[in-house]
């Protein structure tokens, strides 16, 4: 303890690093900086941005981005941090944000303006859309012949309200089934219960990867959402928002975005877009 | 905390179609599930206290098997995993062409499991009504449907109220865990307008609230068949 705090002495008597005392953070910092704990949200089926893997430990594209924002945030407030994992789903990560559980959300959550009534969002890290998932052998191709048939939507989704404003234009009549999560929505597919489950395009390819028989199922459609991902922060906390946004400027401007997207992207065969490399390119912002 | 009020979320048209909608799958589910809990409750509990040994282990055992194994493990067992052992067609009915396939499996879970609860209600009324008026039924000639005809069952149902006045009350909270299997009432409704609004905290509120309204009148309610209910004697109140 003594040695630490000679050498944090010493290192602000040489001007490389100025950590700043406790009580000077606001927010989040200050929250982090007080306990040492710093909690995150992650969603555990959306693979590969945050899911479980075999030790029932979360894994991902954004848990990864997350991790590096841990250092970040340990760097500022100059001490180890502990991490805390809570898993949320797209009904709780609004509200456990809002009311202080989690600090940073690392899953899929689509950066909505409505949403940034409660929450404030940091750089966009993906860019995708609403597709449908069918059996093969489905004869569905678009959401056109949806009539009649049964979909699997996840309550509480932009997707849900992207396909159900897409029937309604068409005026079909599609058996909705609400399932919680990803989880239960390909469970609902696989065991035939409805014909097709739907949601951003690159969950459904991360869904049939982790299926039983990955041959047995498709994407198809037109994109009908634009969806673009951002890990999510408390609202009115600059201060720990500003942070989050310097790590993944780091991140973006060193290239090191490109081996973490490589290591969970190409397993599923899904190169980064020119749109989503523009959006890296434009959040790698100078120091 | 950082979060911005809006209770009039709340009166918005469509999000209190959505809880109004919500209460009244709720009613319709726990209600429905009752019906199948009384009625098996009843058959189950009465069996457990037959003389014969054989209804006495097959009720025996129903008892341990739905009120040992969780609600939401029962639901899911009927919903995704019944389907697939049952022959292909059927299952195939059950998935696709059943009316209200969320609806009829969460009545008949919650309904069965209840059923299980209510059942040593039963058995333990029957139970209290003690060796000494059985024993005498016999010996004035009843035969074992007579005791119970005449002698346990109109006893032992009034002394049972009260407890059921807790299972009635339980049965509309278990009937939240329908949401699991897609069913929209009204935590799921609820739920659906915290999504959609992000004013979680004023749509669970209005849940709570509503909850508590459906409790309150149920204990009155009881209250009033208690009092009616009650034997003179039987069970001293102070």
């Amino acid at each position: 303890m003594k040695l630490k705090r000679m050498i944090t002495i010493g290192v602000m008597g040489l001007g490389l690093a100025a950590p700043v005392a406790a009580e000077d953070f606001t927010g989040t910092l200050a929250k982090v900086a007080e306990s040492g704990v710093i909690t995150i949200g992650h969603r555990e089926s959306s693979v590969p941005f945050a899911y479980l893997d075999e030790n029932q430990k979360p894994i991902g594209y954004s848990i990864d981005l997350c991790m590096k924002i841990v250092d970040k945030v340990a760097e500022t407030v100059g001490k180890d941090l502990e991490i805390k994992y809570v898993p949320v789903n797209p009904k709780t990560r609004l509200a456990l944000m809002a009311n202080g559980t989690i600090d940073l959300e690392c899953g899929s959550t689509t950066n909505k303006l409505s949403r940034q009534q409660q929450v404030e969002y940091l750089a966009t890290t993906f860019v995708t859309g609403t597709k449908l998932l069918v059996r093969k052998d489905s004869g569905i191709s678009s959401v056109a012949d949806l009539g009649g048939k049964a979909v699997a939507l996840a309550q509480g989704t932009t997707n849900e309200l992207a396909v159900k404003a897409a029937v309604k234009e068409l005026g079909l009549d599609v058996k909705v089934l609400p399932v919680r999560d990803h989880a239960e929505g390909m469970l609902s597919l696989e065991t035939d219960r409805v014909d097709v489950y739907a949601t951003d395009h690159i969950l459904l390819f991360g869904l049939i990867s982790k299926s039983k028989n990955p041959d047995d199922f498709e994407v198809v459609g037109d994109f009908l959402s634009f969806d673009p991902y951002g890990l999510m922060v408390r609202r009115n906390d600059s201060a720990f928002e500003l942070v989050g946004k310097a790590a993944l400027a780091d991140v973006f401007r060193s290239g090191e975005i490109d081996a973490i997207y490589s290591k969970w992207f190409d397993p599923l065969g899904v190169p980064a877009t020119p749109l989503l490399k523009a959006s890296f390119t434009l959040n790698a912002l100078p120091e | 905390m950082d979060y911005n009020w809006n209770w009039s979320v709340l009166w918005d048209e469509t999000y209190l179609g959505w809880l109004i909608s919500g209460v009244q799958w709720t009613f319709a589910v726990a209600l429905a599930a009752w019906v199948i809990a009384l009625t098996i409750g009843i058959i189950v509990g009465v069996g457990r206290t037959l003389p014969s040994k054989p209804i006495a282990f097959i009720c025996t055992t129903y008892v341990e098997i739905f009120r040992n194994v969780p609600l939401l493990v029962q639901m899911f067992l009927w919903y995704f995993v019944v389907p697939e052992l049952v022959p292909q067609d059927i299952g195939r009915w059950m998935k696709r062409d059943m009316p209200n396939p969320e609806y009829v499996t969460a009545v008949v879970a919650l309904g069965l499991y209840t059923a299980s609860r209510i059942a040593e209600q039963v058995r333990a009324g029957i139970q209290a009504v003690g060796t000494g008026l059985t024993s005498a039924a016999y010996a004035n000639g009843f035969s074992v449907s007579q005791t119970y005809r005449y002698v346990l069952l109109p006893i032992s149902f009034r002394l049972i109220v009260p407890p059921m006045t807790s299972e009635f009350l339980t049965i509309f909270k278990n009937s939240s865990l329908a949401l699991t299997i897609g069913l929209l009432e009204l935590t799921a409704q609820s739920q659906q307008i915290a999504e959609y609004t992000f004013q979680g905290f004023e749509a669970f509120t209005a849940a709570t609230v509503i909850y508590i309204c459906i409790a309150l009148t149920a204990t009155l309610i009881a209250q009033l068949l208690e009092r009616h209910a009650k034997i003179p004697g039987f069970v001293e109140k102070t």
